[in-house]
């Protein structure tokens, strides 16, 4: 097989899709011309995720990193959220194939865009550094060769 | 259920073929090189499978040589026309650019090696006209190489108007037949065709052998050196099994070809009617100039490998250009080659009948891919976009 069985649960059985109606934080990476696009949603109450959403236009293993990096963060502080990594993220999914690494990290950078959008909202300061510059080649470079 | 619907990719091995290779393993499992009679009896039976096959495209047995597929073939025939263009002082190749990789990339080593390649554009419809290849050809082309069937959308190319052209100017004219032969018809002499590359399980016969024909009197290079196997032209103890079960394939598509054109034809039909029906599809290719068994979708907002992965729990087996099935970033060369945008030609699925589906199959493919597209569809931010308006549709 190409995935995990857990990549396959959470492609087939993925949590948390949808949309949040006035999301407290929006973040989306990616693009369509690479054909992987992450979109994420948060409700943050106290600096805690009380809810997240997600949408993803892509392949089996970015649906299932979507799917896998919300679960990570539901009902965690936002501080926890800017620590996700794509390695942990990996790690819950009991790996990805090496040409499919860059939609962990499209996952990573998906919840901490919301949490920036959320920061941009209510005008709390953060490092841009730290956030994706939606530059996706950067990503695409860590894939590895085939 | 469980439907295998890419037959383009490959197919099942015919009874036929396989009781035709069974002899060859541990009967007359001779060396046809060898003198005495189990050696023979093997040489027999190869040159039985070479008059199959020569008969099949209207061929002279001597003008089919045995490979191990249909990328060796094109391999072969592509160098050895570069090599006898080169003594004549002709390096100027004409193609499409949507050729099988084992064409392309065959072209782009020439190209390093001092050779000029025009590729030529194929459109929308995925056609082209022999117009456009005479158009092409200069004074220093050594070879025309063309497709006959697309391996993604199925399209035919005018290979006879083509071959004529190519006569009529004195360039040689390959065409790599691997989705056209044993499922249309194919004439090489009437079709002006001088090298052909077909592949033995694109028609229920084994995988690891195909053929190339070239007509007599056309030098061909090699690119296995060795023994005197194959005219001396590709070297090697012969794949005695896989030879006489691709022959048996092949006669015995041919011989029923009209019957499984007419029958693959209306699933295919099926197929596309039902398909059709999804909001915001498209099929890709020419609607009429196209091989009996394959159908290509294109459905907006969805990507290919999630459609796939689900397909497959559906019990459905097709396949897709995007770029995660292809490896890289970039969606399927051919899709791209018709004018496709990337995000749309991610969201592309193949399927390819044969003459073992049946209509019940193609209600459960109509079926299921609906739910699927609109499943995904529903988890989609591009699909979101496109709704909301934020977005225009590429498909109307």
């Amino acid at each position: 097989m190409l995935y995990s069985e857990k990549v396959m649960d959470h492609f087939r059985n993925p949590r948390n899709v949808g949309e949040i109606e006035n999301a407290d934080g929006v973040g989306e990476v990616g693009n369509a011309k690479c054909g992987d696009i992450m979109k994420v949603y948060l409700k943050i109450d106290n600096d805690i995720v009380s809810d997240v959403k997600f949408k993803t236009f892509g392949c089996g293993s970015a649906i299932a990193a979507s799917s896998m990096a919300t679960e990570m963060i539901m009902g965690k502080p936002i501080s926890d959220v800017l620590t996700l990594t794509n390695k942990a993220v990996v790690e819950a999914l009991d790996g990805l194939p090496a040409h499919k690494i860059h939609c962990s990290v499209l996952a990573e950078e998906a919840v901490k865009a919301a949490v920036k959008d959320y920061y941009d909202k209510n005008g709390i300061a953060y490092d841009p550094d730290k956030f994706c510059d939606g530059n996706c080649e950067c990503c695409h470079e860590h894939d590895g060769e085939e | 259920m469980k439907v295998y619907a890419d037959n383009a990719a490959t197919t099942m091995m015919s009874k036929t073929a396989k009781d035709a290779m069974m002899p060859y393993f541990d009967v007359i499992y001779g060396n046809p090189s060898s003198l005495y009679s189990f050696g023979q009896e093997a040489k027999t039976a190869l040159e039985e499978a070479r008059a199959k096959v020569a008969r099949a495209l209207n061929a002279d047995p001597k003008e089919i040589y045995f490979t191990s597929g249909g990328s060796e073939a094109d391999n072969q025939a592509i160098q050895s026309a570069a090599a006898i263009g080169a003594r004549k002082g002709k390096k100027h190749i004409i193609s499409t650019k949507f050729e099988h990789h084992a064409v392309l990339h065959t072209l782009n080593k020439l190209e390093k090696h001092g050779y000029e390649v025009t590729l030529l554009d194929v459109h929308e419809s995925g056609v082209i006209t022999a117009d456009e290849v005479a158009d092409a050809i200069r004074e220093d082309t050594c070879l025309v190489t063309v497709m006959f069937a697309n391996n993604e959308i199925g399209t035919i190319q005018p290979i006879a108007e083509i071959g004529a052209v190519c006569r009529e100017k004195g360039v040689l004219f390959h065409t790599d037949a691997v989705q056209a032969v044993a499922h249309i018809p194919v004439d090489v002499k009437a079709m002006n065709i001088d090298m052909l590359s077909l592949s033995g399980h694109k028609f229920h016969g084994p995988k690891g052998v195909g053929a190339l024909y070239v007509k007599k009197g056309i030098a061909l290079s090699n690119l296995i050196e060795g023994g005197a196997q194959e005219r001396g032209k590709r070297a090697g103890t012969e794949n005695v099994p896989a030879i006489a079960g691709m022959a048996a394939a092949l006669e015995e598509s041919v011989l029923h070809m009209e019957e499984n054109m007419n029958k693959i034809t209306a699933m295919r039909e099926q197929l596309i009617k039902g398909l059709s029906k999804i909001p915001h599809s498209k099929l890709n290719g020419d609607r009429n100039m196209r091989v009996p068994g394959t159908v290509n979708f294109c459905f907006e907002g969805i990507e290919g490998e999630s459609l796939l992965l689900l397909l497959d729990d559906a019990g459905i087996a097709a396949s897709s250009g995007s770029a995660c099935t292809s490896g890289s970033l970039d969606p399927s060369h051919v899709l791209l080659s018709i004018g496709l945008p990337h995000e749309v030609a991610h969201g592309s699925l193949r399927l390819s009948v044969c003459e073992y589906n049946t209509p019940e199959e193609m209600t459960h493919i109509i079926e299921n891919v609906p739910k699927v597209v609109e499943y995904l569809r529903s988890m989609s931010p591009i699909w979101e976009d496109l709704q909301k308006g934020v977005k225009e549709y590429v498909i109307q």
